[in-house]
């Protein structure tokens, strides 16, 4: 098999921060007086960024290693990436987490590690993923909204969390649960998904190099509404599949449940592979509307690829499977 | 009233300049511009029942009016999603509008919308007589299928994922039990009663 080399952007290639987080603001204040006096008044927009301050550039997040899975393509902005979610937890609204998250507290955290591993316990999440080396991971998310972005995560590989459990014969999927807290999360309140949110991999999906588990993006703290502290995030599926605000892995014997599935099972399976081919009752997931620098009003939608991309790196672990039945 | 009609869209394109329409600015246009198609809708569908109970006659002189601006966002909302959302995709919408329920009603909404806005001039009444009446009563089904439109569009876990759409369909149950109630009434009256001895 040929061996196939990964583009590895150069440092030079990174925009710096302030100008990349100041170029919202540079365009705003430039228009706004000019387009005052055509609205009169100044209307707050529905989807206005989080005004919450960002998490400070952590030096440890910053110098995170760059990794060969990263992709070159343009990125999705900060402020996107942050204030446009799908996280129901704090309600359903795409703005809904950045409003609602503002106050809560992901510190401190525990992660349960439980199951057929050797070495079940309770990690505080700073000490869960303290011996492994933060790696930046820029990859593609999709959501099956069909939309998508294209964020420089930080984490380290699922994989390497997993082997210091020391998992048993017996552990053939893995289970991750999120938070359960009513008070911290008042998106809990209404039963549109039966709480606490659960998502599940096969073994060798979480063992797979590309899955991680992400403690930043953009050189800094995971900011809650991506899932602060701690999230799963597995770029050749549907974005609900990168569970957030995890506190429990448990190595399990049996297909576990994931929550969009038991709440609507004619529109999500359990495996969730990006696919273009496999028909979605909701959304054509032929195409998606890219989010990110250079797509804008006109000309975001591009065409979806099979495993989002990846098929040449995770085709192989679906190798004689029917990807139409197990979708 | 034309302004107040124009408005949301003025303030949309605004946004639109200023790039203070979120992280999926096509989205949120497409939402904009379908919620006030139905907004606009069910205001039209509230003109005969408020001139029944207030008896002010020259709130029908709005209808049209309203009527020909739901069918201006209805329009622009489509035409959104096709030239903006679906860009070069084209072949996508035959997929879209045969096998998804939401883009089939929605479209056989607006479909039924256009033969509306052709006959709304008062020329067009006149010619059409008594069948303009009959016409126009299709701007039930249009409301009911933009209000299903909106339903079904929004995700659905072990329940609705969003509240909004339900709202709606709330508001024109009571404008369609408003007019049910209003013609019942009416044809109640309607048998005079003897007047009274002096």
């Amino acid at each position: 098999m040929p061996r196939f080399r990964y583009p590895t952007p150069p440092p030079s290639e990174i925009t710096p921060e302030g100008v990349f987080l100041g170029r919202r603001e540079l365009m705003r204040g430039a228009l706004a007086a000019a387009t005052a006096l055509v609205t009169g008044c100044d209307r707050e927009p529905a989807a206005a960024p989080v005004t919450a301050p960002a998490p400070t550039a952590d030096p440890r997040y910053a110098s995170a290693a760059p990794s060969p899975y990263s992709t070159t393509e343009p990125k999705t902005d900060y402020d996107d990436v942050t204030s446009y979610n799908n996280y129901y937890e704090f309600g359903t609204g795409k703005g809904d987490p950045a409003k609602h998250a503002v106050g809560f507290a992901a510190r401190p955290w525990t992660v349960e590690i439980a199951g057929e591993v050797e070495a079940p316990g309770r990690h505080d999440v700073d000490t869960l993923v303290a011996p492994h080396t933060l790696e930046e991971r820029v990859y593609r998310l999709r959501c099956v909204e069909a939309w998508s972005m294209v964020i420089p995560w930080i984490g380290v590989p699922l994989a390497s969390v997993l082997a210091r459990a020391r998992p048993t014969s017996r552990a053939k999927y893995v289970a991750f649960t999120t938070l359960h807290d009513l008070d911290r999360m008042p998106g809990q309140r209404r039963g549109v998904l039966d709480w606490p949110y659960v998502e599940g991999l096969r073994i060798d999906e979480a063992m797979h190099p590309l899955t991680i588990l992400a403690v930043g993006l953009y050189g800094r703290e995971l900011p809650n509404p991506n899932g602060a502290p701690i999230r799963l995030v597995v770029p050749w599926k549907y974005g609900y599949k990168s569970i957030k605000g995890i506190v429990k892995i448990a190595l399990v014997e049996r297909q576990p449940p994931t929550s969009w599935n038991e709440a609507a099972p004619r529109e999500y399976g359990f495996y969730s592979n990006v696919n273009p081919a496999v028909r979605h009752p909701r959304w054509s997931q032929k195409s998606e509307r890219r989010i990110a620098a250079g797509s804008g009003i006109f000309g975001s939608r591009i065409a979806t690829l099979p495993f989002n991309g990846y098929a040449e790196l995770v085709a192989p672990l679906y190798a004689g499977m029917d990807l139409v039945e197990f979708h | 009233m034309h302004a107040l009609c124009a408005l949301p869209f003025l303030l949309l394109v605004a946004d639109a300049v200023r790039d203070t329409l979120g992280a999926d600015p096509v989205a949120e246009i497409t939402h904009r511009t379908g919620i006030w198609a139905l907004r606009l809708l069910l205001v039209t569908l509230a003109v005969t029942p408020l001139r029944r109970l207030t008896g002010l006659a020259e709130l029908v002189r709005y209808r049209r009016m309203l009527g020909l601006w739901a069918f201006f966002y209805a329009t622009t909302h489509f035409a959104t999603y096709l030239v903006l959302d679906l860009g070069g995709y084209w072949p996508q919408i035959f997929e879209d509008v045969v096998d998804r329920p939401f883009v089939t009603v929605g479209f056989l909404a607006w479909l039924l919308l256009v033969p509306l806005a052709a006959t709304s001039t008062k020329a067009m009444m006149r010619r059409l007589g008594r069948n303009w009446s009959r016409l126009h009563r299709a701007v039930y089904v249009i409301a009911g299928l933009a209000v299903l439109h909106f339903v079904w569009l929004v995700k659905m876990g072990k329940e609705i994922a969003r509240l909004e759409p339900l709202v709606y369909a709330g508001i024109l149950a009571i404008l369609l039990s408003a007019r049910v109630a209003l013609a019942v009434v009416a044809r109640l009256r309607r048998p005079q009663a003897p007047p009274r001895r002096a």
